[in-house]
């Protein structure tokens, strides 16, 4: 469970998130959309820790971010494009993981073998190709069962067959009790997995809640028309 | 301090298997191997790859420093989202960094030596010197490197003040100290320029190099000035002090930066 209250966020004289209240519930996917440089990745990184916000409220469960480190090792994170240092093998970086994590034993290792990466376990990432590393960070977003999950646009650069596999997991994980959040822009992705949709323009939540709700609210035909409408102003 | 040694050594496992340390090394090396195959003289040896070393190595901590943290970006931002401290991250991955370097200046400059050790024989202290400053410019320009890093978005910038900061430090920094005490010799300068001389860590360990060995002239006006003024231990003592202070200065303000930074 994820709990935002009140929370703002300015860089400079650019106000980027205003006055965000929000709740992530576990079992059920949230889908984050909004057009490129709207705060969804801003309001990620805050709950990340990697942002810190100008005032406002952020509860992982029953812990509330003041800067500590500790409640991450129940987040599994897939950013959006990531790298790894180029030289180590990607064996190495899942020692590292597993040693940085401090847990060696309580380990989903599904995505390593369903994703084919057992081949490449002894390449150094600097030789993977981009599709290959994503694969990677899939795995390790995965690896240490963590009850909540934060996927930055994660079939992106995936190839149908992994992009499937990957879908498959999140929804498995999701029956599991997993809150997970998730940003995409990939439409049919969203209707087959969101239970609920975040829209996010101009730092303001536009609409919360779920996607027939979404299309019902626009008087729309289907969901991308509901997400144009919601772009054109329409609900502000 | 557990985690801080885990970090350091996967990113000096990376590093260290980088090209760019391997072509540090081998530069070294040949610089080393061509100096002692010129002349057999061993002080004039050391003395000029100290000279060498004092544009060299605080170049490459630089650059290797500022480049990796951009490299590194989104590493940095993949593993600060995990349960990972910033500060020991931070210094993880400093240490992961300026240890790979250091080995490869104690590689390249050493085992030449080591191929010699017959001529050097008396001359222990001074390659132990050389040795010295070496490792510890690098320490203090890695910090640099970092701060600088930390402190700027955009690469390009950050690579252009890290080079700047190089030239001014190695280069113009002694000549405009020159022009300064050249223009205003009838005065007593010499407090001044001893205190000017301490803000920056090159000249610094120029002069841990004067005050030890009688090569004042073979090591640039800054360092003639300073043995004149401080002389004997109290030189010594006050450079290495300012030493320290230079290797935990920058290192302190990019760890500060990095605390409160939005990746």
């Amino acid at each position: 469970m994820i709990k935002v209250t009140n929370l703002n966020k300015s860089f400079g004289s650019l106000e980027v998130l205003k006055k965000i209240d929000l709740e992530f519930v576990p079992g059920q996917i949230t889908y984050i959309v909004g057009p490129n440089g709207s705060g969804k990745s801003t309001l990620i990184k805050i709950i990340l820790g990697l942002v810190k916000s100008d005032s406002g409220d952020v509860w992982v469960g029953d812990y509330m971010l003041n800067g500590d480190c500790h409640y991450r090792d129940k987040i599994g994170y897939m950013p959006q494009s990531v790298s790894f240092p180029e030289n180590l093998t990607v064996t190495e970086v899942f020692k590292m993981l597993k040693d940085l994590r401090n847990n060696k034993d309580d380990l989903d290792e599904y995505l390593i073998k369903e994703l084919n990466l057992d081949k490449e376990l002894n390449k150094r990432l600097g030789n993977l190709s981009g599709g290959t590393k994503q694969k990677v960070s899939a795995a390790i977003t995965f690896l240490f069962n963590p009850s909540i999950l934060i996927l930055d646009e994660p079939t992106a650069g995936l190839d149908p067959v992994s992009s499937s596999i990957l879908k498959d997991k999140i929804k498995k994980e999701k029956e599991n009790g997993r809150t997970i959040i998730l940003t995409s822009h990939i439409l049919s992705e969203l209707e087959e997995l969101a239970d609920n949709v975040v829209f996010i323009l101009e730092g303001s939540i536009k609409f919360s809640g779920k996607i027939n709700h979404l299309i019902e609210k626009t008087s729309s035909l289907n969901l991308e028309r509901a997400m144009a409408a919601l772009m054109n102003g329409q609900l502000i | 301090m557990n985690l801080l040694f885990k970090i350091s050594s996967y990113q000096l496992r990376d590093v260290i298997r980088s090209k760019w340390i391997f072509f540090y090394t081998i530069l070294l090396m040949i610089i080393s191997y061509s100096l002692i195959s010129l002349t057999k003289e061993p002080a004039k040896i050391l003395i000029t790859m100290l000279n060498i070393n004092l544009i060299i190595v605080p170049l490459i901590s630089l650059i290797f420093g500022t480049i990796f943290l951009y490299n590194n970006k989104n590493n940095i931002i993949f593993l600060l989202s995990q349960p990972i401290k910033r500060n020991v991250l931070f210094l993880g991955l400093y240490i992961g960094l300026i240890l790979p370097i250091i080995l490869g200046f104690l590689l390249g400059v050493g085992i030449p030596i080591l191929f010699y050790v017959k001529i050097f024989s008396n001359y222990a202290e001074t390659i132990f010197l050389l040795l010295t400053t070496g490792i510890v410019l690098t320490i203090i320009f890695g910090g640099v490197a970092f701060y600088i890093s930390i402190s700027n978005e955009d690469r390009m910038k950050g690579l252009g003040i890290s080079i700047i900061v190089w030239l001014f430090l190695s280069i113009f920094y002694d000549g405009l100290l020159l022009i300064i005490f050249q223009t205003f010799a009838d005065y007593p300068l010499e407090k001044i320029s001893a205190f000017l001389i301490m803000f920056n860590p090159i000249d610094l360990t120029r002069i841990l190099v004067v005050i030890n060995f009688d090569v004042s002239a073979l090591m640039g006006y800054t360092g003639t000035v300073f043995k004149n003024f401080f002389g004997g231990n109290l030189g010594v003592l006050i450079s290495a002090l300012m030493l320290m202070f230079w290797s935990i200065l920058p290192l302190y303000l990019g760890l500060r930066k990095f605390k409160a930074k939005d990746f």
